[in-house]
């Protein structure tokens, strides 16, 4: 399956998609804060780095945010991940997020992990499993085990109809094996290895809530396949890049918007994961999250756009550039790249 | 064109407890229980509250259950199936009653 971008679809146009959240007939998300009585979203420090590395994966997943796949290339350089180890250094940042694409195709993943151990970083590799089934490499379960970086993995059903619907044929199988292997080598068995699964609802509705599907997975994993796992994260789907075109493509648009705007949820507000983290480009420039990232949307709103610019600077205050995107992070139990916000 | 039924009268479930809002808040109170996690589950319950819906033959029911089913977690095969227990046990119904019909005819046939 081609990328939007290798298949030149409108929706490849970040303004494109803005547009069309625009014509959904949702509110802007500051109003809607203000109509509730919120501040609007700012933050001063910097608790997470999420640094999305490239665009390159060996999937074409359905509800894809970053519009990833074989078929693209950008990719973080090592001057740049030079960069990233510098700010977290500079700045005592805790925790060290690594997405993509699949991160682990990156020449840089290895540095990076290895350069924020020695820091004494926390580090988070978003990992599809598939990749760890891949030929080149076997040696990955090892090599990120002895590191005690912990994983958080995509795994939208603990069924196959609904994995393999939203992330591709035959996924579901080799994810169980990829889950498998890493239980073998002690992740998930509560030994400082962490795995975490991550569930996205497979269609246009929110997730159920995070801690009745966590039992279930839980179950259904062990007396079907004998898997075990740490946490599950509910992730609400953000209606951006292939989501939107799935959206688009399905009728859902509208409706789904509405469900989102309906479902606003005010306590969710203070949790949001732009107040604690900032999201890193392959190139380096800087956004409030991963999905501001996806509409080419950097920081601009107080605080410097690049990592040059706040590595010179070293200002962490920012006010958050919002869009109407960011109903996805608000509705229902809300949603993060930790799961569900309130419950 | 008007109907009885109407897919937007749903989300005005909640008018129902503009008059005599005790009876709304006790009905409320007592069906967040039976939905909640359990000795089953929340998907669990939301399947056999989906057969039950078409069992009922309630369009807002199987609407409000079609979206619970799926965010729970369960997908269309599992759903489906939840409808043939209904469909099972509505014809098992039909057919044990003819049981009474053999009852009867055995009574006064010749």
């Amino acid at each position: 399956v081609p990328s939007l971008q290798a298949s030149r679809h409108p929706l490849a146009v970040t303004d494109e998609q803005t547009r069309t959240l625009a014509r959904s007939g949702a509110p802007r998300f500051d109003d809607v804060l203000a109509r509730n009585g919120l501040p609007l979203l700012a933050t001063a420090r910097i608790e997470v780095l999420q640094v999305n590395v490239g665009k390159l994966c060996n999937q074409t997943c359905a509800h894809c945010h970053v519009d990833a796949g074989p078929d693209r290339r950008e990719a973080m350089s090592r001057e740049t991940a030079a960069k990233v180890i510098e700010l977290l250094r500079r700045h005592d940042i805790a925790t060290l997020d690594i997405t993509g694409g699949a991160p682990e195709l990156n020449p840089q993943f290895r540095f990076l992990v290895d350069e924020a151990a020695t820091l004494g970083c926390r580090v988070i590799d978003r990992c599809n499993l598939t990749v760890l089934m891949l030929p080149g490499q076997a040696d990955l379960i090892p090599y990120l085990a002895e590191r005690k970086v912990g994983i958080t993995a995509s795994l939208p059903s603990f069924r196959q109809a609904g994995t393999d619907a939203q992330r591709g044929d035959g996924v579901f199988e080799k994810s169980i094996a990829a889950l498998r292997k890493l239980n073998d080598a002690g992740y998930g068995k509560r030994i400082g290895l962490v795995l975490d699964l991550v569930h996205n609802p497979v269609g246009a509705f929110l997730p159920g809530k995070q801690a009745s599907l966590e039992r279930d997975y839980r179950r259904e994993l062990s007396s079907r396949h004998g898997i075990v796992f740490d946490h599950l994260h509910a992730i609400t789907n953000m209606p951006i890049s292939r989501f939107l075109e799935f959206l688009e493509r399905s009728g859902n648009t509208v409706t789904y918007m509405e469900l989102l705007v309906r479902s606003f949820n005010p306590v969710t507000a203070a949790g949001v994961m732009c107040r604690t983290h900032l999201s890193v480009g392959w190139d380096g420039a800087l956004y409030d999250c991963d999905f501001n990232q996806m509409l080419a949307l950097p920081v601009d709103q107080g605080g410097p756009g690049t990592l040059d610019d706040l590595l010179a600077s070293g200002v962490l205050a920012r006010r958050v550039r919002t869009g109407r995107h960011c109903f996805g992070c608000t509705a229902g139990a809300g949603s993060s790249c930790g799961g569900a916000l309130d419950g | 064109v008007e109907t009885y039924y109407c897919p937007h009268d749903l989300a005005k479930f909640g008018d129902m407890g503009k008059n005599r809002p005790e009876l709304w808040a006790k009905f409320i109170d007592y069906y967040g229980s039976v939905f909640a996690d359990g000795a089953l589950t929340e998907r669990e319950k939301a399947l056999i509250a989906l057969a039950v819906a078409h069992t009922v033959q309630c369009p807002y029911c199987i609407d409000a259950y079609t979206n619970a089913c799926l965010e729970k977690g369960s997908d269309l095969d599992q759903m489906t199936e939840a409808v043939h227990v209904a469909t099972a046990i509505r014809g098992g119904s039909s057919l044990v009653h003819g049981v009474q019909m053999r009852n009867i005819a055995e009574k006064i046939g010749m």
